[in-house]
């Protein structure tokens, strides 16, 4: 988790081309602007091609925000 | 401009919104209005389609309609449409969007009808789009469906869906070449090329209704920004090659000609004759061939007249081979055709030759082709540099001489006899005596061959060299070609003179031909010039082996009569046959004319 969430930080960042963007475990789409459906499945799919992982059906819907994402991310990274 | 091709699939995913901006700011982009109707999600093929045309000098606005709602849109519901005023209707839909499959018990007239009442959809939507926006449209042809629910029959019964698709993709290559403002999308090999099972997403499709991987998203984009170069005249020309280690194997200035890896006499030199017939088709559809290397000119012309070298001197438009840097030749070569150079794509092997390039040439493209000939052509296929969006009546009569090739494809399969079939192969042979630029083969193939080999005897380059010139001996290569193609050299007979006796001390040949009547053109010209050199008796030997079983009777079958076996080497067989009153016996090969006699 230590490393996820810089990681991370980098690809939100890049993802919504903006340089300070500062994320949170607790971030999430009502606090990240322009964080709406398209950005959200660019978001996964810079995540599935950088950790060569692949989320199931119904994982995501269950997140509530960046933590979520991190801990399922260390799950399927054999991390957890 | 930012070079796409060296951004990696994951770079441009994450980063495509700063590099949008960023490739935004450019000036003199050309304006140009897509609008994109789809039957799956196309924002992430749009975006990186968006990417790649900012990256080759357009600026596009895009319209996107609502998923799934192409049909409507087209046809019931144009308005926003008209309203948006398109250059260009992308129509994107796929295998999943097909609405009547045939059904799995169907005769071939209502498969038929099947097909006809999909095609009939989409021409409707395609007349639609002519009548109302009246622009260019490019609609995609369909990968093949994700499960061959008839296993190898899918392909084959009137109800499999890949039968259907494959008959679908015909029908709309035929409506293509019947309406010029239809482009057709060849979406169909792009898939087989990344492969079905990379190319569908079933996540992605359940949940945001994209069918394919990113991976696949990609491959659509860089195709179609290739056809909007090639709609907007942008498509690039001339082909610019370097010589040694690019066009052939070795260097020339240092090897000499004899010794450059080309032909078919080991698999480096294929794999250059390879990369040379890749080129010489690329300029029989249009593309201008240049050369530009470091290089004595006149050595390196000698290149061109090596025997077995594809591309001739008047395959290239404009030939720069001098001690100049590149840069500098290839500025020249761009006046001389009187060409832009960024319409240039140049092939080096030579990593340092390419950087200077690209960073001296504006607007030529380098791809970074690596220093392995087998993998040019694949890399200069994957830039799409020289894509075009129709054959000019130049490139089809160009192509008309081509046409007797496809003859072949009618190739009948039923023979009277054997020989007939023989005759049908249309064989030539080059038969004669060793010469500089096949020693090596020569000597490699002694060391080679087990089966159809007399006497398995192996001989260094040193020996083989002493031996071509040195009188005692009449040594002869063959070389085959048929209608097929050409087979290289690939027999050898060597016979050393003493007295009235020829010993042959080798006969060998490629298996590759076996049956055809080789051995026989080759004695022929074994005994022509025996007799020449005054032999009364030809002296063959058969030494066995354990993989030599095959030639046991290789002299008897050309008539000569086994001997008593020599003291010195029981273990071989001896035969003979006498010259006197011999006569050619060969009736199918065509043997050309000996030039070194």
């Amino acid at each position: 988790m230590d490393n996820l969430l810089p990681e991370l930080q980098e690809i939100f960042r890049d993802v919504f081309d903006q340089p300070d963007l500062v994320i949170t475990r607790e971030s999430n789409a009502s606090t990240v602007e322009d964080w709406d459906s398209l950005a959200h499945i660019n978001l996964v799919t810079a995540i599935e091609q950088k950790y060569g992982i692949k989320f199931a059906l119904g994982e995501l819907q269950e997140l509530k925000n960046v933590g979520d994402m991190i801990d399922l991310m260390q799950t399927k990274l054999g991390k957890g | 401009m930012t070079n796409l091709d060296t951004l990696s699939l994951q770079d441009l995913l994450t980063k495509r919104k700063g590099l949008r901006r960023r490739l935004s700011e450019q000036i003199g982009l050309q304006e140009i209005r897509i609008a994109v109707l789809g039957g799956s999600t196309t924002n992430e093929l749009v975006d990186l389609w968006e990417i790649g045309l900012l990256s080759s000098g357009f600026r596009p606005t895009f319209y996107q309609g609502e998923y799934g709602r192409y049909y409507v849109e087209a046809v019931h519901d144009p308005q926003a449409l008209i309203d948006f005023r398109p250059d260009l209707v992308y129509l994107h839909t796929s295998c999943q969007n097909v609405q009547g499959f045939a059904p799995l018990q169907c005769t071939a007239e209502q498969l038929q009808g099947y097909v006809e009442a999909e095609v009939g959809r989409y021409q409707q939507i395609w007349n639609a789009l002519g009548t109302n926006v009246g622009c260019q449209i490019i609609q995609n042809n369909f990968e093949l469906p994700p499960f061959a629910m008839l296993g190898n029959m899918d392909a084959v019964a009137n109800g499999g869906h890949s039968s259907f698709i494959m008959r679908l993709n015909l029908a709309f290559a035929s409506a293509a070449i019947a309406d010029r403002k239809l482009l057709i999308q060849d979406v169909n090999g792009l898939s087989a090329r990344v492969g079905l099972q990379r190319w569908f997403d079933w996540e992605r499709w359940f949940s945001y209704k994209i069918l394919n991987s990113a991976e696949a998203s990609l491959a659509m984009a860089r195709s179609l920004t290739s056809m909007v170069k090639a709609l907007y005249g942008r498509s690039r020309k001339v082909l610019v090659l370097d010589l040694d280690n690019t066009l052939w194997g070795g260097v020339i200035g240092d090897d000499g000609v004899d010794k450059i890896q080309i032909g078919r006499e080991t698999p480096i030199a294929e794999a250059y004759t390879a990369f040379q017939e890749y080129c010489l088709a690329l300029r029989n559809r249009g593309v201008l061939l240049a050369v530009c290397s470091k290089n004595d000119e006149k050595i390196a012309k000698q290149g061109f007249e090596h025997p077995d070298s594809i591309l001739k001197l008047e395959h290239i438009s404009c030939f720069k081979a001098n001690w100049e840097p590149k840069h500098e030749n290839i500025l020249a070569i761009g006046r001389e055709l009187n060409l832009g150079v960024d319409s240039f794509v140049f092939i080096d092997d030579n990593p340092a030759e390419r950087a200077i390039v690209e960073a001296q040439v504006e607007g030529i493209a380098v791809p970074n082709v690596g220093s392995n000939v087998s993998s040019y052509a694949g890399i200069i296929e994957a830039g799409r540099f020289f894509e075009p969006v129709s054959l000019s009546a130049e490139d089809l009569q160009r192509a008309e001489q081509y046409a007797g090739n496809s003859q072949r494809a009618s190739f009948e399969s039923k023979f009277a006899d054997y020989g007939e079939y023989l005759d049908s192969l249309e064989m030539t042979a080059e038969i004669d005596a060793f010469q500089a630029v096949y020693l090596e083969r020569i000597a490699q193939l002694t060391n080679k061959t087990n089966q159809f080999n007399l006497t398995t005897r192996r001989y260094s380059l040193a020996d083989i060299e002493s031996i071509a010139s040195d009188s005692q001996y009449i040594s002869l290569y063959g070389k085959l070609s048929d209608r097929f193609g050409d087979n290289g050299l690939i027999s050898i007979v060597l016979g050393r003179k003493e007295g009235s006796a020829m010993h042959l001390d080798l006969w060998l040949m490629s298996c590759r031909v076996l049956k055809r009547d080789m051995e026989i053109a080759m004695l022929d010209a074994l005994v022509e010039r025996a007799q020449a050199a005054g032999v009364e008796t030809l002296l063959g030997y058969y030494i066995p082996t354990k993989k030599n079983g095959m030639v046991a009777d290789h002299y008897e079958k050309l008539g000569f009569i086994q001997q008593p076996s020599g003291a010195s080497n029981p273990d071989a067989s001896v035969f003979a046959l006498p010259v006197a009153g011999y006569t050619p016996r060969n009736s199918h090969i065509k043997v050309t004319e000996l030039v070194h006699g």
